[in-house]
C-alpha cells in the first residue's frame, strides 16, 4: 500500500518537471495568444515540410517510377511502372524479394537482440552505479566513451580488431586463451552476425545507461527506506519499485532504441563495405545495395516505402499497447 | 517527440530521397557555359598510396596549370570507394565538379546518365585530335558507336608479380606461363605460414576484373552481343569458379584473403608473405610499403595455355582511368584547355611517371620512362593481349552483383564450405536476377 501511494507521488513529481507544461504560465495578451505560437512554430514547420516531407513524398513518388541510371539526370522524366517495383520487392519466391525478406527477418532477429542486450547492460550499469562508491565520476565517463566516439571511427576501429588474421579479437580469442581451434572470420561468413551484434551492443548501450540513471534520478529515496523497513530486499526493490518507476523511461528508450537500431546504417556499412556478408545483411544496407549498388532507384524506394509502413505500423502498435497499460495503473 | 520519432522512422527513404530532393533536374542538351572563366573544380580518383600522396604529384602541375592559363583548378582527391557514388549524386543534383576522373570501366554506365560531355569531332579537336591516343585505351571510353563520354588518362594491365627472393629460395627458375604451371608453382611455395597467391576476395571491382579475364579465357562476355546480361553461361560458370577453385581445391590463396578489400594482399607480398600477386601497375604500392624495385619480377598474366594474346588467350582486361566534363559546367573552354593540358605529351610523362602506370598517349608512351622492364610488360600486354570489360550501361551493376557473388563464393570457400558448379551457378542466378529488367 505505502509503496504504490508513494510511487504514484513520484510519477506526479515527474510530471511536473515535463517541460511540455511550461507553455501554459505564458499565455496573456490577445496578439500573443493567436499569432506568436504560430509564427514560433513557422520555421520549424517551414524546415520540417523541407526537410522531411517533400523528401518523403519524392520518396514515395519514385518507387512507382523505373528509375534506373538513364534517368538519374532528370529524375521526373522516367517511366512510370505502377507497382511493378512492389510486386518485385514483395515476390518471394524470386531472388529479389527472397533476398528482401531474408534481409528482414535477419534485421528483426538483429534487433530484438541488441536493444534487449543494451536495455539489460544499460539497466544493470545504472543501477550498480547508483550507490556512491570510489571511482564511480570515472567508471561512468568511461561507461560513455562509446556514446561520445565518432561512430565512423569507432566502428572502423573494430573492424580492424575483428580482422581474421591480425586483428586482436582473435589474436585474444584464438593465441591467448586458446577458446577456439583455429582463427575465425568474423567480417565474412555467418559469424559476421555476432561481430556486428557486439559493435553495436557496444556503441548503444550507453545511451540506455545514460537514460535509466537519469530516470533513476527521479526515484524518491525514501521508498526504497520504507520498503526496506517492510522487509524488502534488494531484488524486490527492484522489482518492485525501480522498474515500475522507470516505466515511462523505458517506454520511450526501447522504441528509440528499436528505431535506431532497426534502421542503423553506419554500423554495417563500415564494417564490412559496400556488400555486406548474407548474414549480416541488414535492411538499411540492403536497400542502400538495391538502390545505390544496382542504381534501381525505384525498387529501392518501394523497399523504403514498405519498412516505413512496417514501422509506422509496429510503432503505433506498440504506443496503444504501451500507453493503454499505463491508464490501468494510473486508475 | 512525435516529430523525432517521424524523423527515424523515415531514416532510410529520407536519406535517399534527400538526394533526388536537392536535384530540380539538371537541363539536359547542354553543353555547359562560360559563366565562370576563372576556376574548375577537379575530382581526381585516388591512384597514389594515400590522398596525400596524390595532392603532392598533382599540385605542381596544377599551378603550372594556372601560370599558363590564369584558371585555378580545385583540387579534390576522391577515395575509390566514394567515387561512383560521389558522381552519382552529382549527376542528380547537378551539383559537380567541372573536369573528374572515372574508373574507364564505368564509361558507359555514366555516359547513358547523360551528365557527361560527349568527345565528338569538335571536342576531340580541342585536345589534339583522337588519333594521339592509343587504341585500346579508346575501347573503354563508352559505348561502341557513340561519341566517347571520356578521354583515356592512365592506361594499366594486370600482369603477374612475383617474389624473386622467395621464387629463389624454392629453387623456382621462371614464373608460371599457363595456371596449371601457377598452381604447381603456388603449390611449392604455399607452406610454413606462406602462400603462393595472393587475392582480394571481398572487393568487388577486382574481383570482376579477374573473373572477366577468366571469362574470355572460356569464351564468355557476362554480356549477350546485344548488352543483355549473361552471367550463368557455362563459360561464366567455369571462369568463377577456376578463380575461387585457387582457394578452394588449388589451396595456393590464404583463406585469409577472403577478407581482404584494401590490398592487404599487396602488403603481405611485400612483407614476402605471398610469393605472387595479379595486380594492375602495382609497383608504386611496392615502393610505398618499403619493397625494392629489384626484390620483385614481373611476367604476363597467365592463360589456360600456350601465349597470351587475343580472344581466348586474353590475360587482362584493360585497366585504365579516363578523365571527364559535366555537360553543366560554367566553364567549357577552361574545362576542355585542362583535358588538354593533362593529356598533353609532356604533363603525360610526368603523371605516369608518378603512377607507375602507362601513357595512353603515344607520343608519350616513347619516352624512355616506360621502357623499363616492368612497365613494357604491361605495354606489351594492354597492345596485344587485353580486353576492355563490356562497354554496356549496366557495367557498374555488374561489377556489384557478380563481385558480391564471387565474394560469397570466397566466403564459402574459406570457411571450407564445397564450392560446386551448382553453387557458382546458383550465386550468379541470383546476381542476374537483381539487374534491372530492361
Amino acid at each position: 500500500m505505502t509503496t504504490t501511494a508513494a510511487l504514484n507521488a513520484g510519477e506526479r513529481t515527474a510530471r511536473k518537471d515535463d517541460p511540455g507544461a511550461a507553455p501554459r504560465k505564458r499565455r496573456s495578451g490577445r496578439l500573443r495568444r493567436i499569432g506568436l505560437p504560430y509564427l514560433l512554430l513557422f520555421p520549424a514547420i517551414l524546415l520540417e515540410l523541407l526537410v522531411h516531407l517533400v523528401p518523403m513524398v519524392i520518396g514515395i513518388v519514385v518507387s512507382f517510377k523505373e528509375l534506373t541510371q538513364f534517368y538519374i539526370r532528370d529524375w521526373d522524366t522516367a517511366p512510370w511502372a505502377g507497382l511493378d517495383n512492389y510486386k518485385l520487392s514483395v515476390d518471394f519466391d524470386a531472388p529479389v524479394g527472397e533476398a528482401l525478406l531474408n534481409s528482414f527477418f535477419t534485421t528483426c532477429l538483429f534487433t530484438v537482440l541488441s536493444v534487449g542486450l543494451c536495455w539489460l547492460l544499460g539497466v544493470a550499469a545504472a543501477i550498480f552505479m547508483q550507490e556512491s562508491f570510489r571511482g564511480r565520476g570515472f567508471l561512468r565517463t568511461v561507461f560513455l566513451v562509446p556514446y561520445a566516439l565518432p561512430v565512423y571511427a569507432a566502428v572502423i576501429t573494430w573492424s580492424f580488431m575483428f580482422q581474421r588474421d591480425n586483428g586482436l579479437v582473435n589474436h585474444v580469442l584464438h593465441d591467448q586463451l586458446g577458446l577456439t581451434d583455429s582463427a575465425p572470420f568474423w567480417l565474412i561468413g555467418d559469424n559476421s552476425f555476432i561481430a556486428l551484434l557486439v559493435v553495436s551492443v557496444w556503441k548503444g548501450w550507453p545511451f540506455a545507461f545514460l537514460i535509466i540513471m537519469a530516470g533513476l534520478q527521479n526515484i524518491p529515496k525514501d521508498i526504497y527506506e520504507a520498503a526496506a523497513l517492510d522487509g524488502a530486499g534488494v531484488w524486490q526493490q527492484i522489482r518492485r519499485i525501480t522498474l515500475p518507476a522507470l516505466r515511462p523511461v523505458n517506454q520511450v528508450l526501447v522504441l528509440v532504441l528499436f528505431l535506431w537500431t532497426f534502421n542503423d546504417f553506419n554500423t554495417p556499412f563500415v564494417l564490412f563495405g559496400k556488400a555486406a556478408p548474407e548474414a549480416a545483411d541488414l535492411i538499411s544496407i540492403h536497400i542502400y545495395q538495391s538502390s545505390f549498388q544496382t542504381w534501381n532507384f525505384g525498387t529501392g524506394s518501394a523497399m523504403s516505402v514498405l519498412l516505413l509502413l512496417f514501422l509506422l505500423v509496429v510503432t503505433g502498435a506498440y504506443l496503444w499497447f504501451t500507453s493503454r497499460g499505463r491508464k490501468v495503473t494510473d486508475v | 517527440m512525435r516529430r523525432i520519432r517521424a524523423a527515424a522512422v523515415g531514416a532510410v527513404t529520407l536519406s535517399f530521397a534527400l538526394t533526388l530532393a536537392a536535384c530540380g533536374g539538371g537541363s539536359s542538351g547542354s553543353e555547359g557555359s562560360n559563366e565562370q572563366p576563372k576556376t574548375l573544380t577537379y575530382w581526381a580518383s585516388n591512384q597514389g598510396a594515400n590522398l596525400e600522396v596524390d595532392k603532392k604529384v598533382l599540385q605542381p602541375e596544377l599551378d603550372k596549370f594556372e601560370k599558363e592559363t590564369g584558371i585555378k583548378v580545385k583540387l579534390e582527391v576522391v577515395p575509390w570507394a566514394d567515387l561512383l557514388n560521389r558522381i552519382l549524386t552529382a549527376t542528380t543534383s547537378g551539383q559537380g565538379p567541372d573536369v573528374l576522373n572515372i574508373g574507364n570501366t564505368w564509361s558507359a554506365s555514366l555516359q547513358s546518365s547523360g551528365a557527361l560531355l560527349p568527345w565528338d569531332a569538335k571536342n576531340f579537336e580541342a585536345i589534339g585530335g583522337k588519333d594521339r591516343f592509343v587504341e585500346s585505351a579508346l575501347g573503354s571510353t563508352g559505348v561502341q558507336g557513340q561519341d566517347p563520354a571520356a578521354v583515356p588518362l592512365y592506361s594499366m594491365a594486370y600482369a603477374l608479380y612475383y617474389n624473386k627472393k622467395m621464387f629463389a629460395d624454392a629453387g623456382i627458375e621462371k614464373p608460371p606461363a599457363t595456371w596449371e604451371e601457377l598452381a604447381e608453382t603456388g603449390r611449392k611455395l604455399s607452406k610454413d605460414g606462406k602462400w603462393g597467391l595472393g587475392a582480394e576476395g571481398s572487393n568487388l571491382s577486382n574481383n570482376i576484373h579477374q573473373v572477366f579475364v577468366l571469362g574470355k579465357q572460356h569464351g564468355a562476355d557476362f554480356f549477350t552481343p546485344d548488352g543483355k546480361a549473361d552471367f550463368t553461361s557455362d563459360g561464366a560458370v567455369a571462369a568463377v569458379k577456376q578463380y575461387v577453385d585457387l582457394m578452394a581445391t588449388d589451396k595456393i590463396v590464404a583463406p585469409g584473403n577472403a577478407e581482404y578489400a584494401q590490398n592487404q594482399s599487396l602488403s603481405d607480398f611485400a612483407k614476402d608473405k605471398t610469393a605472387m600477386v595479379l595486380w594492375q601497375t602495382a609497383s608504386a604500392t611496392f615502393k610505398a610499403q618499403g619493397m625494392k624495385d629489384d626484390e620483385w619480377g614481373v611476367a604476363p598474366a597467365p592463360v589456360q595455355s600456350g601465349e597470351p594474346g587475343s580472344g581466348k588467350a586474353t590475360n587482362s582486361m584493360v585497366a585504365g582511368i579516363n578523365m571527364a566534363v559535366f555537360k553543366n559546367t560554367k566553364n567549357i573552354d577552361g574545362a576542355k584547355k585542362f583535358v588538354k593540358f593533362m593529356t598533353s605529351d609532356e604533363e603525360q610523362v610526368v603523371l605516369n611517371k608518378a603512377y607507375g602506370s602507362i601513357p595512353p598517349v603515344k607520343a608519350a608512351q616513347q619516352d624512355p620512362a616506360f621502357n623499363g622492364p616492368a612497365l613494357s610488360v604491361l605495354r606489351e600486354t594492354l597492345a596485344t593481349s587485353a580486353s576492355a570489360l563490356p562497354q554496356v550501361p549496366e557495367e557498374s551493376q555488374f561489377e556489384t552483383v557478380v563481385g558480391t557473388a564471387v565474394k560469397e563464393l570466397f566466403a564459402d570457400a574459406a570457411a571450407g564450405r564445397a564450392v560446386t558448379t551448382e553453387s557458382v551457378r546458383a550465386k550468379l542466378e541470383k546476381a542476374q536476377q537483381q539487374m534491372p529488367k530492361k
